[in-house]
Order: structure tokens, then C-alpha cells, then sequence
């Protein structure tokens, strides 16, 4: 019997179950993307059968962190840079909660880079949606780790001398096993995108082009958009590695010259999650720890019996 | 010092195996019925160096490695022996021998490896002169020819603990019995034979005009032999901690190798990661979803592991870190032991910390604070924080076994089941009530929690302030409530372990004197060591040895200070930390303090102490042999 009945509950999930009954209203400025990637989840996260209380949404600090303030489920709200590691901690302790994190450019490509990359290349069965706005939203519009070279703010008033992140081809590189572009002005290829990254079994990253009209005026609303599934200009194989890549650099570089493309870049169907890994090593258990502690039967391993070694 | 106990030190290269060769001659000894400390020191680095480790074996219970040493076995170091590498490693080779002779007793015996190291170099030390002045007894022995003879130089270890077995006139039994548990087929024949040899040369070839031998004692059960690091892991795995994320740093690493030997095999999970943030992060993240975790690191690693145990405090995650110390600022003497990590330990991260943190004063303490800390961090929901350091963390002593004998406590703490959701005070929302202010609800600070993935449990979790449901908020009022409660907590944890448990401090000395020797953590052994002495000396001397650093004892304090007319506070470092914590946690009692403090890396001997008592309290006017600083306190 499990200690936790919310996981896997058969039950009809309403399609407003995401959505708080009262307050809070959400505190983000008019015309902000942060509104398309709540809008999106709310809307996937039920299609994919899943309840509020079975689904772990973990933040980092900035405008999109506060994305698990309007939406109903367990949320954990952490600090600067660091949703991955405490997102993956849980996972690993409890893997039948649907893990979700999520946080700013800022927040994921600068500050918390490692975790980025050490939590893509571990592939850990979880979504992590990166709020891409290109500026620091929260503390003002500073230049971001994506803002494009040359852009100006009060911390860089002559314009950024520095190239860019490519998001797409360093969570490749990095290990990545699902890689997305979507854009808040496109919900239902955002919310399809989520779905596909919430069923992936390893990390699945979408980089989300979220616009900031309050601090990145001189930026595009990201339209016009191209989804690369619908068009026909571009048809590589997103099973394909080196063709990923060649369209995620080319996709990074486009959006500097204002044009969006967006849509699924790679996806490994064959590497295995993790846990997976881990558990085919003999290094965490088949069934999630968190049920032991309520297992009155478990006989706890005691130190008493490691003392041979000692004597 | 006394003479009915060895004190032996093997000297070598790092590399050589000094470590386990050391151990097995330890429970060889305790095996005999003695009782047995270590102490470890070694250089930061992986070949070469010198390094030592001594082992103190008595009939009677030993509490610190004593003062100097009585036999020394000095292998000389293998790996400075490279002739280009001479600038590298300059007089080096023959430093196990040369370093620290003075501290040899008088009477004491010497074993060096004649084969390794260099007739020139032995010729400048004096030795001749120097044994006959301080009636050393010095035996040249070629070990590295003997273990060449039966195969392999590394052998010449096991050469050199045959020769001391002989010396001592010890049996070869339990050293030999030890072999043969660790090694196996021609390696074990080889080293077998080796011994034996080495044991009847010694025999045969001498006379043993010596006095050193190796005492005799029984114990009443079985003991296992234990290090710091050892008690900690088994505090914690008793505690049903399932969880450790980590990243290397000596001498925390200790601990993290111990959990992620044994974690798996219990089917639990260690994790080493990209960086301490990390570490101390996913700490966070599995016990928030109900795992009992920990992480931990040393000085530079835990200075990263401050914002995630600003947010546990925040967010009241239960979470237990230890913070392993070592000589700092910055990447200091990686290798040495210090205890100058007390104020960041206590104050880092933003905002009034509200953390529980404990500094065990031995290895049994280790255990049972551990496990404290295990109990509190669940019950209480808050960051507890085990301060040590290098000495604890290395050295071995011999415990009862009976001593693990004991029930595991795998409880959650505060955390509520389903059943008891359903009757717990919900938002209109749906949302529970995790954070509840009101006092009435909340009397000793403590608001229950639930787990994601439970029925009926959903709320939000924040590093920011927030309201009862969990949701942001900057209200004043909320806000007050809020830290009021927290803070309530550190209220009702202090009365709990005044109220509901044994003292974690350790009194010792003469009860009614009015002099004391206060010390916290690590030092503890060494100062209860130097209170006997003073005692025995005709002194009345009392002793404290503190380990509850946050929430502070100050009842106990109080008393032990309102008893004595002076007191010597002993700690390793140079800005008198604790000292500090104690006049700002009990506000008086300046003119009564006077700190004596080591850091030069090396951990004091109770020598030492008691040249400082008679110093500072007994009215000595000399100066400090060692290499101590006395300061008055603010006040004085
Ligand atoms: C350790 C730390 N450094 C700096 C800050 C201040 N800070 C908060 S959010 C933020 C940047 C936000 O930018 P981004 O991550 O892109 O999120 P956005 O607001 O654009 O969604 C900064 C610098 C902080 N909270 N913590
Ligand atoms: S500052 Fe920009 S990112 Fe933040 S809420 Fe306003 S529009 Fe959105
Ligand atoms: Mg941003």
C-alpha cells in the first residue's frame, strides 16, 4: 500500500484542476510570455492525466520562478539558479512524482550553468522549461546570458561585447535526451511540446522564448514564428544527432537576424533515464525510498551489523 | 605521561601504507586487551611527504594521543628517493626519522630502516650522541633488504612490525591472524613469513636492554575499533538516513566514502555531484520529498553550501550537514586540523540563522550527536549542523561493540500521514495550511508537514516569506508571526535537550575546585587528560568540554562559570571563537575567561595544557614551551 495516494490516482482530471481556486492573481506585467508557458502546463499537465498533488513544480528566483505561485500542485520555490539539484534530489527520493522545474535564462544558463549541464548529461527523468526572455526580467532587465551581442542596458550601457549562450546546442552537447524551442505566442505547439517533454523517459528541456515588453522593448514579440515540423523549408531527422545539431545552430543563429524557428530539435529514444541507470547498477532501490519510512514491516539496517570490520 | 603505556609511532611516505599497516598493529594491540587512540598526521598530498601515525595503547582508558612518543619505527620515505626529484623534496627522506625526535621519551626506542635510509644522513642527526643523553635505544635494521628477500620492498612495513612485536615482547598471534583475514594466497605466505623472520632476527640478534614494552590490560567485552568519521556514518545510517549528496574535500570526505559504501548496499542512494551548491541542494530536495538526508563538506565547501541552508531554514526542510574543519582561511593546510570554522558554521547565509549545530568531543559523542542532530533537524524541521575536524574525523579508539547495540529511529518527524491531512486546516483554496503562524496552534514552533505526492497536502514551498499556505507574502504582521515561530523553535529545542536527555556537555575534574579548563569539540579528550594530571598533581582543577554551540547551554555555562573564580577556555584557533560565543551568548563572566590557543596546525597534548594551566591559573610565571597564545578576554 503506498503512502501516497495523489501518484497514479485513477480518476477525471478536470481541466482546471491547475488553476488556484482564490488568490493569488498573478503579479506579471501585461503582454508578458510568463502568462503563455502558466497557460501551456495548466493545459497540458491534465491531457497527460496527470493531478495536482502527484506533480512536484520546482522554481528558481526571478519573473518565471514565480510560475508555481498560480498553479495548483506541490511547488517548491528555491532560490537563484538552483531548481535542477533540488529537483533531481526529489525525484531520485520519491521517481513517481511527475517532476517539472523551471526557471529564467538568467536563472538556468547563468548563475545555475552547472547544474544545467551536469543534470542534461545525468539525463534525470524530469521536464525543465527555461523561461527564455533574453534579459533579466525581475531585477530590472540587466543583460542576460542570451541577450544578443550588443544589447544594451544599465549594466551594459555601451551593448554586450559577448556572444550569446546557444541553449539548444549545450543541452545537446550536454546530454540532453529531448530538446524543444517553443515561443508563448504559439500555445498549442507550446502545450504539445510540453506533453511530449512530461511522457519523455530522461531530461527534457524546452528552451521557452518568453517576451518581456517591459525591459526588452527593442525585441521581437518572437512572430512571426516557424514551427520546423510544419514547414517546409527545414525536415531533419530529430533522431539524428548530427542533423540536430546542424538545426539548432542554425535555429540559434537565425533568431539574432529576427527569425524565429521553433519546434522538436532531438529526441534519443534508446539512452536510459538515470534512475534507470542507477538502479541497473545496484545504486537505488525499485521501489521510491519515500514509501520505506511509512513501511512499519521494513526492517531498518542497523549499524550493529557493520562492525566485522572493526574488530 | 605514564609509563605503563606505548606510544608508537610509525613514520614513513605518504604512499607507503603506513595507514593500513598502522591500523592492523592497533587491533592487534586492542585485541590484546588494551585500549587503544590514534592520531593521524599527514602532509596534503599523495605520494611522498612524511607522514605518521601514532598509536597509544594502555591497561587503562585513553582519551588523546598523549604526550610525544615511546617507540619509534621509522621506515624512512620510499618516494623521496628519486635523486632528480631533489629539489623537490629536499631532506625529506630522512624525516621520519629526524622530525619530531625530540618529543621521543627518555628510554625510548628507535627502529629505523637501514637499507632506505642514507649512513650520511643518520650521521648529521647526532643519534649516537643524542641516545646516549636521553638513554634512547636505537636499532638500524635493514628492512627493506629483508622484505626485498622474500619478494617485495612494500613489505618492509610488515618487516618493521615484526621487529616491534619482538622488541615488545608481544605475541605474533593476533597480528597474524589479522593478515590473514586481510590478505590471501602468496601475498599472505610472503608477508607471514617476512613477519616471523623479522620477529626471531630481532630476538635473536639483540639484547634487549630496553625498558619499553608493551603493557598488558583485558576488557570486560568485545570492542570494535572506530574513528570520528566511522561513529558519524553510523549515527546517521541508525538514524535511517537513506539520502547523502556530496563533493571530495578533505577530511569531510571521510564521512561521504563510509555512507556511499554502505548507502546502496541498505538500498539507499548517494549522489556525488558538480559542486557543494549542489550538494547541499539535492540534500534539500530529497528530504523535502521525505527521504532522511544529509550532505556535508569542509570549510571552502560548506562556504557554497550556504544559500541552501539559508532555504532550508526558510522553508523549514529538515536537513543535517557536518562541516569537517580544517586549517583555514581559504584552501589552508588541507591536512590539519582546526577549529576556526565555528563562526561561519553559526552565522553563514543571509538573515538570523536559525540552525541547530553541535561539535561532538569524541568519537562515542560523535555517534550519539548524530543522531541527536537526526532527531531534532525531523522533529523540528530546521538545518542541524555537526562541527568537527580533521583529529576527530581520523582518529581511532576502541569502543564497547555493545555500544551500537541500539534501535534505529527511521521517523519522519513532524510530517503527517494522509489520514492525518485530511483533519489537518486546509486554505479555502484546497491548499494545506503548511505554515501555520498562530501561536496557539503552534506553541512550540513546529507546523506539521506533508509530503508531494500525498493526498490533500499541496502547498508551495519558499524561500521567500509567505503566508500559511506557503504563498509569497510581505505582510508585517504574517511576518512577525512567522519569524516569531521559527524562531520559537531554537526556544523549545533548548528546553528539550535541558529537559528530555543527558547533557551533551561532559563534565570532568574535581567538582568542587575553583579553577576550570573549558574547550568545546575535538579537544575535549586531550584537555580531560590535562585535568587528571592537575589533579593528580595537587591542583583542583574542573573541566568542561561543550558541544552544544546553537541553541547554547546556558544554564550549564552559567553554573560552571559561577563556580570557579578563573578559567582557561582551550580552542584551535587564533581568534578566540568560542570564547567569543560565550560572552555573547551568557553576557558577563569577561574578567573570569582567559583563552589559550593552538594553530599551527597541529591538535594540543595534554602536556601542553597543563604547562598552560600552571601558567596562566597556577601562578607559573615561565614561558610557553609550545607553540600557544594566551589572550585575555574582552573585559579583562
Ligand atoms: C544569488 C542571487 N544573486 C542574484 C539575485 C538577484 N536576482 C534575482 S532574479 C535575477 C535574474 C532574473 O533573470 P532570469 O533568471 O532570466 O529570470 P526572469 O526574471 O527574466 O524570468 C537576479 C539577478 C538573487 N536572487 N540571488
Ligand atoms: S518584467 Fe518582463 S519578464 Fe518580468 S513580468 Fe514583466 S514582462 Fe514579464
Ligand atoms: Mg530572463
Amino acid at each position: 500500500m503506498s503512502a501516497f495516494n495523489a501518484i497514479g490516482e485513477e480518476r477525471e482530471i478536470d481541466r482546471d484542476e491547475f488553476t488556484p481556486g482564490n488568490e493569488p492573481q498573478p503579479t506579471w506585467c501585461p503582454g508578458c510570455g510568463d502568462f503563455g508557458v502558466l497557460k501551456a502546463l495548466k493545459q497540458a499537465l491534465p491531457e497527460v492525466g496527470r493531478n495536482p498533488e502527484e506533480v512536484l513544480t520546482v522554481t528558481g528566483i526571478g519573473c518565471s520562478g514565480k510560475l508555481n505561485s498560480y498553479l495548483d500542485s506541490y511547488g517548491f520555490h528555491t532560490i537563484h539558479g538552483r531548481s535542477l539539484p533540488v529537483a533531481r534530489a526529489a525525484k531520485l527520493a520519491n521517481p513517481e512524482l511527475e517532476v517539472v522545474a523551471a526557471g529564467g535564462d538568467g536563472d538556468g544558463y547563468g548563475i545555475g550553468g552547472n547544474h544545467f549541464i551536469h543534470t542534461a548529461r545525468e539525463n534525470h527523468d524530469m521536464t525543465y522549461i527555461v523561461f527564455n526572455n533574453e534579459v533579466f526580467g525581475l531585477t530590472k532587465g540587466q543583460t542576460s546570458p542570451t541577450s544578443p551581442k550588443g544589447h544594451k542596458s544599465k549594466t551594459q550601457p555601451s551593448g554586450s561585447a559577448k556572444t550569446p549562450i546557444r541553449p539548444l546546442s549545450q543541452s545537446l552537447n550536454a546530454g540532453a535526451g529531448y530538446i524543444a524551442r517553443t515561443a508563448a505566442v504559439n500555445p498549442n505547439q507550446a502545450k504539445e511540446i510540453i506533453k511530449e517533454a512530461i511522457e519523455y523517459d530522461g531530461f527534457a528541456h524546452i528552451d521557452f522564448l518568453t517576451q518581456c515588453p517591459t525591459w526588452n522593448k527593442d525585441a521581437k514579440q518572437y512572430v512571426p514564428y516557424v514551427d520546423i515540423q510544419d514547414s517546409d523549408d527545414y525536415d531533419h531527422d530529430i533522431h539524428d544527432r548530427t542533423e540536430a545539431s546542424q538545426m539548432m545552430f542554425e535555429t540559434e543563429n537565425k533568431l539574432y537576424e529576427g527569425e524565429v524557428l521553433t519546434g522538436r530539435y532531438y529526441v534519443d529514444d534508446e539512452s536510459p533515464s538515470y534512475q534507470q541507470e542507477k538502479q541497473a547498477i545496484g545504486e537505488m532501490p525499485d521501489e521510491p525510498l519515500v514509501e520505506r519510512y511509512f513501511d512499519d514491516d521494513y526492517e531498518w539496517e542497523r549499524s550493529y551489523d557493520l562492525l566485522d570490520r572493526h574488530k | 605521561m605514564t609509563d605503563d603505556e606505548l606510544i608508537w609511532r610509525i613514520a614513513g611516505g605518504s604512499g607507503d601504507g603506513i595507514d593500513s599497516t598502522s591500523q592492523n598493529f592497533a587491533k592487534a594491540l586492542m585485541r590484546s586487551g588494551l585500549d587503544i587512540f590514534t592520531h593521524r598526521h599527514y602532509p596534503s598530498r599523495i605520494r611522498g611527504g612524511h607522514t605518521y601515525v601514532e598509536i597509544r595503547a594502555a591497561g587503562h582508558e585513553v582519551q588523546s594521543r598523549g604526550d610525544g612518543y615511546n617507540f619509534l619505527l621509522a621506515l624512512g620515505d620510499s618516494f623521496a628517493r628519486n635523486p632528480k626529484e631533489e629539489a623537490v623534496y629536499g631532506d625529506e627522506e630522512i624525516k621520519p626519522l629526524s622530525e619530531n625526535l625530540d618529543e621521543l621519551r627518555e628510554g625510548g626506542v628507535i627502529v629505523y630502516d637501514s637499507g632506505l635510509l642514507e649512513d650520511d644522513d643518520v650521521a648529521e642527526l647526532n643519534l649516537e650522541e643524542r641516545a646516549e643523553e636521553n638513554d634512547w635505544h636505537v636499532f638500524p635494521i635493514d628492512l627493506r633488504g629483508m622484505a626485498k628477500e622474500h619478494g617485495r620492498e612494500v613489505m618492509r612495513n610488515t618487516a618493521g612490525v615484526g621487529v616491534t612485536a619482538a622488541l615488545l615482547e608481544m605475541d605474533l598471534d593476533h597480528i597474524e591472524d589479522l593478515m590473514t583475514d586481510a590478505m590471501s594466497g602468496d601475498v599472505l605466505e610472503a608477508n607471514l613469513s617476512i613477519l616471523r623472520d623479522a620477529y626471531e632476527m630481532a630476538q635473536a640478534e639483540y639484547e634487549f636492554e630496553h625498558d619499553v614494552r608493551a603493557p598488558s590490560g583485558e576488557h570486560d567485552e568485545e570492542q570494535v575499533l572506530v574513528s570520528g568519521s566511522n561513529a558519524i556514518a553510523y549515527g546517521a545510517i541508525d538514524e535511517g538516513c537513506r539520502f547523502i549528496a556530496g563533493y571530495p574535500m578533505t577530511p569531510w570526505t571521510d564521512v561521504f566514502t563510509i555512507m556511499t559504501q554502505n548507502l546502496p548496499k541498505m538500498g539507499g542512494i548517494s549522489e556525488q555531484v558538480e559542486d557543494e551548491i549542489a550538494a547541499a541542494a539535492l540534500a534539500v530536495g530529497a528530504s523535502h520529498a521525505g527521504v532522511k538526508a544529509m550532505s556535508g563538506s569542509s570549510g571552502g565547501g560548506f562556504a557554497l553550501m550556504s544559500e541552501p541552508l539559508g532555504l532550508a531554514e526558510m522553508t523549514e526542510t529538515p536537513l543535517v550537514l557536518v562541516e569537517s574543519m580544517r586549517a583555514g582561511p581559504s584552501t589552508g593546510m588541507p591536512t590539519k586540523p582546526e577549529q576556526a570554522d565555528l563562526e561561519h558554521v553559526l552565522y553563514t547565509s543571509q538573515g538570523d540563522s536559525q540552525r541547530v549545530v553541535f561539535a561532538p568531543g569524541n568519537i562515542e559523542e560523535a555517534y550519539d550527536q548524530t543522531r541527536m542532530a537526526f532527531h531534532i533537524a525531523y522533529e523540528y524541521q530546521i538545518p542541524a549542523i555537526l562541527i568537527y575536524d580533521q583529529k576527530l574525523s581520523g582518529e581511532n579508539k576502541n569502543v564497547d561493540e555493545s555500544f551500537f547495540d541500539r534501535e534505529p529511529n527511521p521517523t519522519l518527524g513532524s510530517t503527517l500521514t494522509e489520514e492525518e491531512l485530511q483533519e489537518a486546516a486546509h486554505e479555502a483554496s484546497g491548499k494545506f495550511m503548511r505554515f501555520q503562524s498562530d501561536p496557539d496552534e503552534t506553541e512550540n514552533g513546529v507546523s506539521p508537514r506533508s509530503l508531494p505526492g500525498q493526498k490533500g497536502g499541496r502547498y508551495l514551498a519558499s524561500g521567500n516569506e509567505h503566508w500559511p499556505s506557503g504563498h509569497i507574502a510581505e505582510d508585517p504582521d504574517n511576518r512577525v508571526l512567522q519569524m516569531d515561530r521559527r524562531t520559537r523553535k531554537l526556544d523549545s529545542i533548548r528546553e528539550e535537550l535541558d529537559e528530555e536527555h543527558d547533557s551533551q556537555q561532559t563534565y570532568f575534574g574535581d567538582e568542587s575546585a575553583d579553577l576550570g579548563i573549558i574547550t568545546w569539540g575535538s579537544q575535549q579528550g586531550t584537555v580531560e587528560e590535562a585535568v587528571e594530571r592537575l589533579n593528580d598533581a595537587g591542583h583542583a582543577v574542573k573541566g568542561i568540554g561543550v558541544s552544544d554551540m546553537m541553541p547554547f547551554p546556558d544554564a550549564e555555562l552559567t553554573e560552571f562559570l559561577e563556580s570557579v573564580d578563573e578559567a582557561l577556555v582551550v580552542e584551535m584557533n587564533a581568534s578566540a571563537q568560542f570564547r567569543g560565543l560565550l560572552q555573547k551568548e551568557l553576557g558577563r563572566f569577561g574578567p573570569k575567561l582567559t583563552s589559550m590557543l593552538k594553530y599551527n596546525g597541529n591538535p594540543f597534548e595534554p602536556g601542553e595544557i597543563v604547562e598552560g594551566f600552571q601558567i596562566r591559573l597556577g601562578g607559573d610565571s615561565a614561558e610557553p614551551t609550545a607553540q600557544v597564545r594566551f589572550e585575555p578576554a574582552a573585559g579583562d
